[in-house]
C-alpha cells in the first residue's frame, strides 16, 4: 500500500488529538490560575484544596488517572463517553502542573512591590490583578508553552482509552497491513509538526503578553 | 490469582490486602524500569550534550534535530515505533528491553538540556583560562567543567528522576507488567477496577512524594558553586 493512502485517516486522527489538545489546554490553563492563585493568595482551606489536588495530579500517573476515571468512576456512578473523559485527565493534569507555574511566578514579584501596594492602600484584589499578575504572566509564558507541548505529547495516551486520535489511527493502520516503518514514522512527523506550530502559537502569545505588560502609559505620567 | 497469590473478594479490605503483594511485585518492575531507563539518560544526555557542542556544524545541527525531535514526539509513539520497526529490521529484543529505550531515549533530550544549562553556566574566563594553560579538552571536560556542573544539575535530574518514574506506567502498552498492567489484568479478571487502580494511584503518590522530599534535602546539602578542586 502506498504510503499516501494512510494521509486521508491519520489526518482525521490528528485532527482530534488537536481538538483534544487545544480543549485541554484551555481548561488546564484556567485551572492553573485557579488553584496557583488559590495557593498563594487563597485563605487557608482553598489554598490546602489546591495543593492538595496538585500534589495528587501530580505525583500520580497521568495513565493511572486516565485509567481511574475511564474505568473506576462509572462504578461510582459518573460515567462521561471517552472524549470527555480524556479531556477531564488532560486537563486535570496539565492544571496540577500549571498550578506550580502560576504559584512560582507569583511569588517571584518582589516582595518591596507588594509592600508598596499596600503602602499605597491598595485592595488586594487591585494588588493582584494590576501589579502582581500583569508581571508574573511575562514570567509564566514560557513554561507554558513547554507544558502545552507536553499536553500534546501526552494526549497520545487517550488512545488506550479508545479515542480515535493520531496514535490509535496510526495503531489500526499498523494492524491492518502491518506497514510499521511507514506509519509510526510518519505519525512521529505529525507529532512533531503539531508540536512546532503550537510552539509558535505559544510564542506569539508570549509576544502579545509581554506587549501588554508593559508600562500602561498612565504609569508614565 | 497472578504469580501463585489468590485474591479474596469477600470485601474491599480483604480484596487490598490480598492484591498487594501482586502490584508491589509490579512496583519491582516499574523501578527497575525506571533505573534502567535513567541510567540510559543520564548517559545519552551527556553524549548529545556533547555532539551539540561540536565543532563541526554537521554534528551539532544534526544533534539538535535529534534531540528536539525527541522532546516533541511522544513516549508512547516512539515506544510503538521501537516494538514495531526495529523487528522489521531484525533487531530482536525483550519487551522489557525495548520500554526501558523507548524511557531512556525519551529523557536523554531533557537530561541533554539539563547538561547544556550547567555546562553554559561555567563563566567564560574560566573556558579562556583553560586555553591559556593549553589544557587538552578532555582534561577540561574531566577536571574542570563535570565537577562544578554536577551538583549544579543533581536537583533537576532528579526531578527528572521522579517524572520518569511515573511514566513508567506506558511500559504496559507493550506487555511489559508493571504495576498498572497487573491492576488492569486483576480488574478484568475481578470486574474491580476502583480499588486496584486507586491503589496504584496511592503508590505513585507516596513514592512520588517521598523522592521529591529527598530530592529537596540533597538540593539543601549540595554546595552551591560546585564540588570543590583537588
Amino acid at each position: 500500500m502506498n504510503w499516501l493512502s494512510y494521509l486521508p485517516s491519520l489526518a482525521q486522527g490528528a485532527l482530534v488529538t488537536a481538538e483534544i489538545t487545544f480543549v485541554s489546554i484551555v481548561i488546564g490553563g484556567l485551572l492553573s490560575f485557579a488553584a496557583g492563585i488559590a495557593r498563594v493568595e487563597g485563605g487557608r482551606i482553598p489554598a490546602f484544596v489546591a495543593l492538595c489536588y496538585t500534589e495528587i495530579f501530580r505525583g500520580t500517573s497521568l495513565l493511572v488517572q486516565l485509567f481511574w476515571l475511564y474505568y473506576a468512576l462509572p462504578l461510582i456512578g459518573l460515567s462521561f463517553d471517552p472524549v470527555t473523559t480524556g479531556i477531564i485527565g488532560l486537563s486535570l493534569h496539565a492544571g496540577g502542573y500549571g498550578a506550580e507555574i502560576v504559584r512560582g511566578a507569583l511569588l517571584a514579584v518582589p516582595q518591596q512591590q507588594l509592600e508598596a501596594a499596600r503602602a499605597l492602600n491598595f485592595s488586594r484584589r487591585h494588588t493582584l490583578f494590576h501589579i502582581v499578575l500583569p508581571q508574573s504572566l511575562v514570567e509564566m509564558m514560557p513554561a507554558f508553552g513547554n507544558l502545552a507541548i507536553d499536553t500534546l505529547k501526552l494526549s497520545s495516551l487517550v488512545s488506550l482509552i479508545s479515542i480515535a486520535d493520531l496514535t490509535f489511527r496510526a495503531q489500526s493502520i499498523r494492524n491492518l497491513t502491518l506497514d510499521s516503518t511507514t506509519v509510526y514514522t510518519l505519525t512521529l512527523i505529525g507529532y512533531f509538526l503539531m508540536a512546532l506550530v503550537l510552539a509558535a502559537i505559544m510564542r506569539l502569545i508570549e509576544r502579545l503578553v509581554r506587549r501588554g505588560a508593559a508600562f500602561p502609559k498612565a504609569a508614565h505620567a | 490469582m497472578m504469580y501463585g497469590l489468590a485474591w479474596d473478594t469477600s470485601t474491599p479490605l480483604a480484596f487490598a490486602t490480598s492484591i498487594l503483594p501482586i502490584l508491589l511485585i509490579g512496583l519491582t518492575v516499574t523501578v527497575k524500569a525506571a533505573l534502567a531507563g535513567f541510567a540510559i539518560a543520564i548517559v545519552m544526555g551527556l553524549v548529545f550534550a556533547l555532539l551539540r557542542r561540536s565543532r563541526i556544524r554537521a554534528v551539532s545541527w544534526t544533534t539538535a534535530f535529534v534531540v528536539e525531535f525527541l522532546r516533541d514526539t511522544p513516549l508512547l509513539v516512539q515506544l510503538f515505533f521501537l516494538y514495531y520497526v526495529l523487528p522489521d529490521y531484525g533487531v530482536v529484543m525483550p519487551a522489557f528491553l525495548t520500554g526501558v529505550l523507548a524511557l531512556g531515549l525519551q529523557y536523554s533530550a531533557y537530561t541533554s538540556e539539563v547538561y547544556r544549562g550547567g555546562i553554559d553556566a561555567i563563566p567564560r574566563g574560566q573556558w579562556e583560562a583553560a586555553t591559556a594553560l593549553n589544557l587538552s579538552r578532555l582534561t577540561v571536560y574531566r577536571d574542570i567543567v563535570i565537577p562544578q556542573v554536577v551538583p549544579r544539575i543533581v536537583p533537576a535530574m532528579g526531578n527528572y528522576a521522579v517524572a520518569m518514574f511515573k511514566e513508567t506506567p506506558v511500559l504496559s502498552v507493550i506487555t511489559i507488567l508493571e504495576m498498572l498492567g497487573l491492576a488492569n489484568m486483576i480488574g478484568e479478571q475481578t470486574y474491580q477496577y476502583l480499588l486496584p487502580l486507586t491503589m496504584v494511584g496511592l503508590i505513585f503518590l507516596l513514592l512520588t512524594l517521598i523522592c521529591s522530599a529527598a530530592i529537596h534535602q540533597l538540593e539543601r546539602r549540595l554546595p552551591k558553586a560546585g564540588v570543590p578542586l583537588k
